[in-house]
């Protein structure tokens, strides 16, 4: 039942004991690095007697990651570094992040804790639908399900048809996909004549790296009668990893051998107590390239009071609620995307595929929302093409506040993203930017 | 008797409605006759083809949401008054028609008009009783 029974129970006191250890000797590796060289020598952190001493430290951004750049945050000598994961930079300097040996394998210890408690044992087949490369998704889970002992099949993202040819041919088990690609691949699963649901071996997935709501998680479940279990992690950190769920699904237990997470008020960065949703900042516990202090995710969740029923004592976080950065604003009205998507999944005849665009008509913001119709769900008259388009937009000012533009799409009109899915694009001249 | 029409939703969107005269003609499937249905967002294509299951999956595979209605075809006299006999013989019996539209065969005399009704059954006793010869799947494949 648990991959590592003596961590994952450890006792509160114990782990806080170990947290306080590992920070220590974090902020000596840290000090290596020339940014919290310089940062240290001015803020001067003495001895941590316990994990919340921390917060006399300032927060590390991506702004600051960026700046850095190549080797601010490197606290190794290169020759050490075996691995590195970069973000996409097609504006300004990429944020990089150094592993060394040892970062690698606890890295693959942590993926490989994760879905053991899932439920994946070494006698699953691993199908891994994400993308490889610098993206890290595809390779952390990749080699923890090898150290699990699951074997794996690389396949990577995209091209529908080859998915499906592996999980019938090899019987896939499990796999590990982005949530909006799950709904899409069920889609071309019964194109093909199949039933997700019976005609496949495949009884759970991994689902993560896009924000999704429960209702999403629920559709996955139905659509192909297996257990969905939601992943979060972040390429900063390592990248999956970081928290996961058990099989209670209430939560991820974040792993605070590895992690040190604070919630703060976004705004103020003051902490939140536990129950409060805020933004969630982590401190690397055990990383040794590139340890990073109290990190803002700009992952807006809450730490859920109380012990979770499966034994472990590691805390847990509620599903992401969206990012600080991706509220938008719709005259002077607070949205975030997730809200849109909690509504639309309620909706039965709805698709799992949507896209909010932000325009601008006669000097006021109009919110556009895009989604397809379920392809099972037509029944042939106009009149119910209608129905559906009042009840979501209906559903969609009452949730919001604010009226939108509904347009009925056909089913998989909306491009088909490879990697994450595409939701929001903000149209008006002024901001110039899509969350 | 009633037969089958193919129901497609189709966004408003330039050279949908081609797509699918395109995929069915690629599969040899004939269209015998044809309407849209539509708002300013999105429509109702219905077709009546020589073979609905094949072009229900094809449609399908082509990624079109597309699904089967059953509706009922009526041979109708092409000349003035023919229709209107049809729906006055319903309208006495409050039967709605939901929608309907007609086509020519031009091996024919008559036209072939196809309604689509919520209640199929009473409309169909209806229109024996009055003598008005409804056509099945196979007479009208073979028109
Ligand atoms: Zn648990």
């Amino acid at each position: 039942m648990y991959w590592d029974r003596d961590i994952e129970t450890m006792e509160r006191s114990a782990l806080q004991r170990l947290q306080c250890e590992r920070l220590a000797a974090t902020l000596e590796r840290a000090a290596r690095a020339p940014y919290y060289r310089r940062l240290l020598e001015k803020t001067g952190v003495a001895d941590v007697r316990e994990p919340g001493d921390i917060s006399r430290l300032p927060f590390t951004t991506k702004a600051e990651l960026r700046n850095e750049f190549p080797y601010g945050f490197l606290a190794v000598p290169l020759t050490d570094v075996v691995r590195l994961h970069s973000s996409s930079g097609t504006t300004g300097n990429p944020t990089v992040i150094y592993h060394t040996k040892a970062d690698i394998i606890a890295w693959q210890d942590l993926v490989a804790r994760c879905m053991y408690m899932a439920g994946m044992r070494s006698s699953d087949v691993f199908q891994n639908i994400m993308g490889y490369g610098l993206f890290t998704g595809g390779l952390g889970f990749h080699y923890g399900a090898e150290k699990l002992g699951a074997m794996t099949i690389p396949v990577g993202p995209g091209n529908s048809k080859r998915q499906i040819w592996f999980m019938r041919e090899f019987k896939t088990t499990a796999m590990h996909i982005l949530p909006s690609y799950a709904m899409r691949l069920a889609t071309h699963v019964k194109e093909m004549g199949l039933d997700p649901r019976t005609d496949l071996s495949v009884r759970m997935a991994f689902v993560g790296a896009e924000p999704h709501t429960e209702e999403t998680r629920r559709r996955i479940e139905e659509t192909w009668n297996i257990r969905a279990f939601n992943s979060y992690g972040l390429s900063e950190m390592c990248g999956p990893g970081v928290a996961f769920e058990c099989p209670e699904q209430s939560g991820m237990h974040i792993w605070e051998d590895s992690f040190l997470a604070e919630i703060v008020e976004p705004d103020t960065g003051a902490p939140v107590p536990d129950g409060e949703c805020g933004e969630l900042v982590l401190t690397t516990l055990t990383r040794t390239g590139t340890p990073l202090l109290r990190y803002r995710t700009r992952d807006l969740t809450r730490i859920i009071p109380g012990p979770c029923p499966c034994g472990r004592t590691h805390r847990r976080i509620d599903r992401i609620r969206g990012r600080s950065d991706d509220m938008m604003i719709i005259n002077g009205v607070n949205i975030f995307p997730l809200q849109v998507e909690q509504t639309l999944m309620r909706i039965p005849g709805i698709g799992s595929n949507y896209l909010i665009e932000i325009h601008e008509e006669n000097f006021m913001d109009r919110l556009h929302v895009s989604v397809e119709m379920a392809a099972d769900s037509f029944q042939g008259t106009l009149s119910q093409l209608e129905g559906l388009q009042s009840r979501v937009l209906a559903a969609l000012r009452d949730e919001t506040g604010v009226t939108p533009v509904v347009k009925l799409l056909e089913a998989g009109s909306l491009p088909a993203a490879e990697g994450k899915a595409v939701r929001v694009v903000d149209r008006r001249a002024q901001s110039g930017k899509g969350c | 008797m009633s037969v089958k029409q193919i129901s497609v939703f189709l966004e408003n969107k330039k050279g949908r409605l081609a797509e699918v005269a395109k995929t069915l003609s690629h599969e040899k499937i004939n269209i015998r006759a044809l309407s849209l249905a539509d708002t300013a967002d999105f429509g109702v294509l219905r077709i009546i083809v020589d073979n609905p299951d094949r072009s229900l999956t094809v449609l399908k595979t082509h990624g079109f949401v597309a699904q089967v209605t059953e509706v009922i075809a009526v041979e109708v006299e092409d000349r003035p008054g023919g229709l209107s006999r049809i729906l006055e013989v319903l309208d006495q019996d409050n039967v709605n028609v939901e929608y309907m539209y007609a086509y020519v065969e031009k091996s024919r005399e008559n036209a072939i008009v196809i309604c689509r009704i919520d209640d199929r059954e009473r409309a169909l006793q209806i229109l024996e009783k009055n003598g008005i010869a409804t056509l099945s799947a196979e007479a009208l494949k073979a028109l």
